[in-house]
């Protein structure tokens, strides 16, 4: 037999006290006197934490009080009207969001329509030559260290052919040539991979520009044909203008 | 008729043909005419004009009722691959005498309400404007002045819907927490109490037809809740509740022969009795909610006793005693009704539309398929001859109003169209859609006529007054536009 149930085996091979039920009330409703009285005669450090305890008990059933007083009174939260209003025809169904009904959209096919957008150009650390442009030593004896090959990110439209390894002074790797970017519209947090139409600028060169390099804050051109944006003219967004957030692959559309 | 005779001397050489006119019920006038076979709808007009012996009115005809005659007889003939020899005939139809003008500019953004514009409508005559809006107040706007006229507070939450009554002296506003309230345009004040019975929002508000009632007196609502109520405005009580949908009742249609149309959730249809609130008849058919209704003679119905082509510039209130008014709507009625009885149209969520007599029989009369998404809004043009139905797949799809036979598409918008309007004269349409932009189309080509770009966000409500001069739209961006020539 285990060594803690002597007591409640007692209770139920002999019962309890006849006035067992009297007692246990009146001791409980001496309880509040007792813990009232514990607390007024504590000292010391004891009767720091007492304190503490039974001032949080205080607090957490202040709490569930007042839950329930504002469980019945109705409060002016119903009498604001929520935000929001949708026609009868809209009410039963729910509301698809911007973000996904876009994101959906990016499986169509592509529209017409140009509608371009000014980026206002960012203030960023122009960067230098030996960051983005690495030197590349040719020759029979590895001497000449005219060329030179991009180390960053870089995009290359659709018709670009190479020109003959003697004459290319620039050489962007294939590794690093990008076709798409990711988008994030910043208001919808929604992010969407759309093509690169080009490079507009790059605010460390001109040079930068033309090759094509794609540092932190270049302003890039992308397709948000498939989104199916509308402008307050009517007219159909085609492209858009993106700032680079970090020089990788990720970008804030405007 | 001494002008035929020349004409058709003169073309004696080009081959002929013997045509019997009819009119759209099928009834032949006057006997078989020989004409060439290169004439032209102008001339086939004179021809059926005389013959007719009434005022000219600008008619249009279809050989055996399918193909317009738009160039020439020749044309369609060629088309349709029919023999010379028999006599062919050719169905007139009487366009209407009055052209709208298509809405090309938007002459004022009107402000005001602070929160989206759910609803908007013209008074029957277009002299008055009301739009309801989510910031629950009902606003009146003068559109002389194209300014606000009256602010109406009196809702508690979004006003969902608003309905004129026939004679234009009340409006009636419905809002999502189930209270109806009437107003007076005159004054912006309410009129009565407010109407309360329903549980849950009012989906719909139809008014009793001018010509069954002239003094307006009652309406019915249909909610949420499943119920229909039918009110009697004056005493402000409820006179009628009609149970029997299991679900949120999504239209309620007054039709002109004392019958009430209800749509709901619960993918049927009931027709009703308005005078003792049987139940007739269940129209089952639908496999989805069933969202919209609309009876042929609903734009009858709704202008009441005032004739568009009778419009003037500046609109005016209908004047009368309820006699006349009530002999004037009967006969306007009755004309656009004709002899078949009232047919009905039901839009539902699975993409298909059903073209029903409901007076008369349960069974569907044709399933009009095509949409690709569900469908927000149907609408019979003014003479009944189109239905036009607004889809969530961005097209708008044109129908034949008597049979149900697929016309055309019409594409444009980029995202769903909510709702559309017919001018009055049946010859134009204006569509409003998700997209923020607006489109006027020309139904005769089934071509774009205007794009109406300048809502900053989703248009939600359309309408174009009854007389015909001006569009307005409401939508999202808590803007009320008025568009005119």
């Amino acid at each position: 037999m285990p060594q803690n149930e002597h007591i409640e085996l007692h209770r139920k091979r002999h019962g309890q006290r006849l006035d067992h039920q009297e007692r246990k009330r009146k001791k409980e409703s001496r309880e509040a006197h007792e813990r009232s009285h514990k607390a007024r005669k504590m000292i010391g450090l004891k009767a720091k934490l007492y304190h503490k305890q039974r001032h949080s008990e205080k607090i957490q059933m202040k709490k569930t009080l007042k839950m329930h007083e504002q469980r019945k009174t109705k409060q002016k939260n119903d009498d604001k009207t929520p935000e929001g209003a949708v026609p009868a025809y809209l009410l039963d169904r729910e509301g698809q969001s911007r973000a996904k009904i876009l994101s959906n959209m990016i499986k169509q096919k592509r529209k017409e329509k140009a509608g371009k957008w000014e980026v206002p150009l960012p203030k960023v650390r122009a960067q230098g030559e030996t960051e983005v442009l690495k030197v590349i030593r040719t020759g029979k004896r590895q001497k000449k260290a005219w060329k030179r090959m991009v180390t960053k990110v870089c995009f290359v439209g659709d018709n670009f052919t190479r020109k003959p390894p003697k004459y290319e002074r620039f050489i962007r790797p294939m590794g690093l040539r990008f076709k798409k970017a990711h988008v994030t519209h910043p208001e919808l947090k929604a992010t969407f991979c759309l093509p690169i139409l080009g490079v507009k600028k790059n605010p460390s060169s001109p040079l930068y520009t033309t090759l094509g390099v794609i540092t932190k804050g270049t302003v890039v051109e992308v397709n948000v044909s498939e989104l199916g944006l509308v402008t307050q003219g009517g007219k159909v967004i085609w492209g858009v203008s993106v700032d680079e957030d970090k020089a990788g692959d990720h970008g804030h559309a405007d | 008729s001494a002008a035929l005779i020349d004409m058709s001397m003169m073309s004696s050489d080009v081959e002929r043909l013997l045509i019997q006119f009819q009119d759209e019920a099928g009834e032949p006038l006057g006997s078989p005419f020989d004409v060439p076979l290169d004439i032209t709808p102008d001339k086939l007009q004179l021809v059926c004009n005389a013959l007719l012996q009434k005022e000219p009115v600008p008619l249009a005809f279809f050989v055996r009722g399918e193909a317009e005659v738009v160039e020439s007889l020749r044309v369609c003939v060629k088309a349709l691959g029919v023999e010379t020899e028999a006599v062919l005939p050719v169905v007139y139809q009487p366009q209407a005498v009055f052209r709208v003008r298509a809405v090309a500019r938007c002459t004022s953004s009107l402000q005001g309400h602070t929160e989206a514009v759910i609803s908007a409508a013209f008074s029957p005559t277009g002299k008055y404007l009301a739009s309801g809006s989510g910031d629950t107040t009902v606003r009146f706007w003068d559109l002389t002045t194209e300014t606000p006229q009256h602010t109406s507070r009196g809702h508690s939450h979004w006003v969902l819907t608003i309905s004129w009554s026939p004679d234009g002296r009340k409006l009636a506003s419905g809002c999502k927490n189930s209270q109806i309230c009437i107003w007076d345009p005159v004054t912006g004040q309410q009129m009565g109490k407010t109407l309360t019975g329903h549980t849950k929002w009012i989906t719909w508000i139809s008014w009793e037809p001018l010509h069954l009632n002239p003094e307006c007196r009652y309406l019915a609502s249909s909610s949420k809740d499943g119920a229909v109520r039918v009110w009697d405005v004056v005493l402000g009580r409820c006179e009628r509740i009609l149970t029997g949908h299991t679900q949120s009742v999504t239209c309620v249609k007054w039709g002109g022969d004392g019958l009430l149309y209800t749509s709901s959730q619960d993918r049927t249809i009931k027709v009703w009795r308005a005078k003792d609130g049987v139940q007739c008849r269940t129209l089952q058919g639908h496999a989805h909610w069933v969202n919209t209704l609309a009876l042929s003679t609903d734009y009858v119905l709704r202008t009441g006793a005032f004739e568009p082509a009778d419009a003037t510039i500046n609109p005016q209130d209908q004047t009368g005693t309820f006699e006349e008014l009530k002999e004037k709507a009967l006969q306007r009625y009755n004309k656009v009704r004709g002899e078949a009885p009232e047919r009905l149209v039901s839009g539902s969520d699975d993409f298909t539309l059903f073209l029903w007599n409901p007076a008369e029989d349960k069974k569907p009369l044709a399933r009009l398929t095509g949409h690709s998404a569900l469908i927000n809004e149907v609408l019979f043009s003014p003479d009944t001859r189109l239905l036009a139905s607004a889809s969530f797949d961005k097209s708008i799809k044109i129908w034949d109003g008597r049979t149900g036979k697929y016309l055309q598409s019409l594409r444009g918008h980029v995202a769903a169209v909510y709702q559309v309007a017919w001018s009055a004269d049946s010859r134009l349409m204006v569509s409003g859609s998700s997209d923020s932009t607006l489109k006027v189309w020309d139904i005769k080509t089934g071509k774009l006529h205007t794009d109406l770009p300048g809502h900053a966000d989703e248009v939600f409500a359309v309408d174009w007054s009854p007389d015909g001069q001006r569009v307005v739209s409401g939508g999202k961006d808590k803007c009320l536009r008025i568009w005119r020539r």
